[in-house]
């Protein structure tokens, strides 16, 4: 049913996958996805349909709080590796999958610092590597033209835009198979967003992607695939097309074309 | 109709007018009480300490700061007295900061919140409220009989470390509830460990928070008298504890913290409590510095955390 050329690769895939919070609600129910290698998946729906919770089972984020609890699968392709795993320690998967977040959330660092500090926790301590690896995640984040004179500069000093691009800058740099945004051009003015918008179509060449939006818009333009949640349940996967010209679900389009949301 | 309307436009504006004119009037009132009270606050502590310089203004000479206490008046200072309040300081600092904020860190980061979490918090914060004496008890009975530290340097020291470890423990867990979520979700999500993000991000960021209730828990245990005073420090005494740096490898000698001593809060005790109306200069002239300490503590407190707070905004 799901409209896909042959030569897509699986990067990762949820298998009915449930979350709970530590109160008991469910968040998911038995969500299935895939995340095509280079590809783009965005998550749309309305709010408080499980998009977030979802993105955020992928790093494993919820351990961060106590009480929470997964059901099901995430499992990371090529070596097969359930990130869920209660063996899998969340950092490993944390250093595979990185994060961008809805409000640019640099440090309190200098700029250099903050793209640094992937690596160092790492243990990367040597200045030149480190050197080479902030710039090419500069460059590879476009910042690099904007701050290279001033790469010891608090990042506090940065636009909000400039702040979103050295938050991918600090995702980028320590080189995750798997990039996941959580709603990154919702605190952004309409040119920052098309800035971060032409980024991520340029990072999709080097990782995968998976992005929650709740502009449609958005994921209209920059996605190659498509999944519309609702109330914790995925209704709909399928190419981004597809999803916005032909839905094959009544609820989709109803969402798709404002009826509902 | 059209005058109609206009008429009962302005008659709701007028309502209008006059409901904000009653509610400005709220505010104007509360302002001057807030003033007032402010004010009495102030100015009578200003009163105080007027009249505490003006008492002690005679005695405020070199002499009484390199002087030993006396039975003569004129010739007293408070050499011993200044040296042991910076010592016992000296070593409640050592103990306190180290301890105050490697709970407060583990109480915010590491606990599971639980039962036992919240009954350590309560405890933690109870106290701070226990009156001082019972401190001096408890250091009378542990430090100096069970452990046997004798009236010592030391002794006061730690009690006063226990004293100010709760400030210490409350201005720790305040300063780290105060890093927003997202900074530290942003340090965990690159993969950093709980240690590595208490390290760069935690504490870096806090610092400031925590010195303010350091320097303010130090100003707090400078005046204490009580505790000292249970654990039998001296009321007189003429001479110095041995110093804390010598000439000789290591450099450092450690026989000072078993000394005797006195410190500023009691050497004004006893100079009140003498008959002699020369004491009682002696006594306001103490007392003024000690304030002056205070203030200046709680003032660079005040200062660091205006400095730090411009760099790190959330």
């Amino acid at each position: 049913m799901v409209t896909k050329k042959h030569d897509e690769i699986i990067k990762a895939e949820s298998k009915d996958l449930d979350f709970f919070y530590a109160d008991g609600t469910q968040a998911l129910k038995k969500v299935n996805l895939p995340v095509y290698e280079n590809k783009i998946t965005a998550l749309i729906g309305p709010s408080g349909c499980g998009k977030s919770t979802f993105l955020r089972s992928f790093n494993r984020m919820h351990d961060l709080y106590t009480g929470n609890r997964y059901d099901g699968e995430i499992v990371l392709h090529p070596d097969n590796t359930n990130v869920l795993d209660a063996k899998v320690d969340p950092i490993e998967v944390r250093m595979r999958i990185s994060m961008v977040f809805q409000k640019p959330n640099p440090f309190p660092k200098s700029i250099y610092e903050n793209v640094a500090y992937g690596l160092r926790v790492r243990g990367e301590n040597n200045e030149r590597t480190l050197d080479d690896k902030v710039e090419e995640a500069l460059k590879g984040a476009s910042l690099w033209d904007e701050v290279k004179d001033r790469l010891q500069d608090l990042a506090f000093n940065l636009s909000g835009g400039q702040q979103q691009r050295l938050c991918i800058a600090r995702a980028l740099a320590t080189e995750p198979e798997i990039m996941l945004f959580d709603e990154p051009t919702s605190a952004l003015d309409p040119i920052a967003t098309v800035n971060i918008e032409e980024l991520m179509s340029g990072l999709k060449e080097r990782l995968s992607i998976l992005i929650v939006t709740h502009n449609m818009q958005q994921a209209a333009r920059i996605s190659d695939y498509t999944a519309y949640m609702y109330l914790g349940e995925l209704i709909e996967h399928d190419a981004t097309d597809t999803i916005f010209t032909n839905p094959s679900k009544k609820e989709t389009e109803d969402y798709i074309t404002g009826k509902f949301g | 109709m059209n005058q109609n309307q206009k008429t009962s436009d302005s008659k709701d504006l007028d309502v209008i007018r006059s409901l904000i004119k009653k509610h400005k009037r709220n505010d104007f009132i509360f302002a001057g009480v807030g003033m007032l009270v402010i004010a009495s606050l102030t100015i009578t502590l200003l009163i105080l300490f007027l009249d505490l310089v003006l008492d002690g203004y005679p005695r405020f000479t070199l002499d009484f700061f390199s002087n030993f206490p006396s039975r003569k008046a004129l010739q007293a200072g408070i050499l011993s007295a200044w040296i042991g309040s910076a010592l016992v300081l000296l070593v409640t600092f050592v103990v306190a900061v180290p301890l105050g904020v490697a709970a407060g860190v583990y109480l915010e980061e590491y606990a599971k919140k639980n039962w036992i979490s919240d009954l350590i918090e309560i405890n933690v914060s109870n106290l701070a409220g226990v009156p001082s004496i019972i401190y001096g008890l408890l250091a009378l009975g542990l430090f100096v009989y069970s452990f046997g530290l004798g009236q010592s340097i030391l002794t006061a020291g730690l009690t006063l470390a226990l004293l100010m470890l709760p400030i210490v423990i409350v201005a720790t867990r305040e300063s780290i509830r105060a890093i927003p979520v997202h900074i530290r979700e942003a340090a965990f999500a690159v993969g950093a460990t709980k240690w590595q993000v208490v390290l760069n991000h935690v504490l870096p960021y806090s610092y400031g928070g925590i010195l303010t209730g350091v320097i303010i828990g130090m100003a707090r245990a400078i005046g204490e008298t009580a505790p000292v005073i249970t654990i039998g420090a001296l009321t007189f005494i003429a001479f110095l504890p041995p110093a804390p740096i010598s000439t000789e490898i290591p450099f450092l000698n450690f026989d000072w913290l078993e000394a005797a001593f006195t410190v500023l809060p009691i050497q004004m005790f006893n100079w009140i409590s003498r008959p002699q109306h020369a004491f009682h200069v002696n006594a306001a002239a103490t007392g003024a510095v000690i304030i002056l300490l205070t203030a200046a503590m709680n003032g660079f407190a005040i200062r660091l955390r205006y400095k730090i707070r411009k760099k790190i905004k959330w």
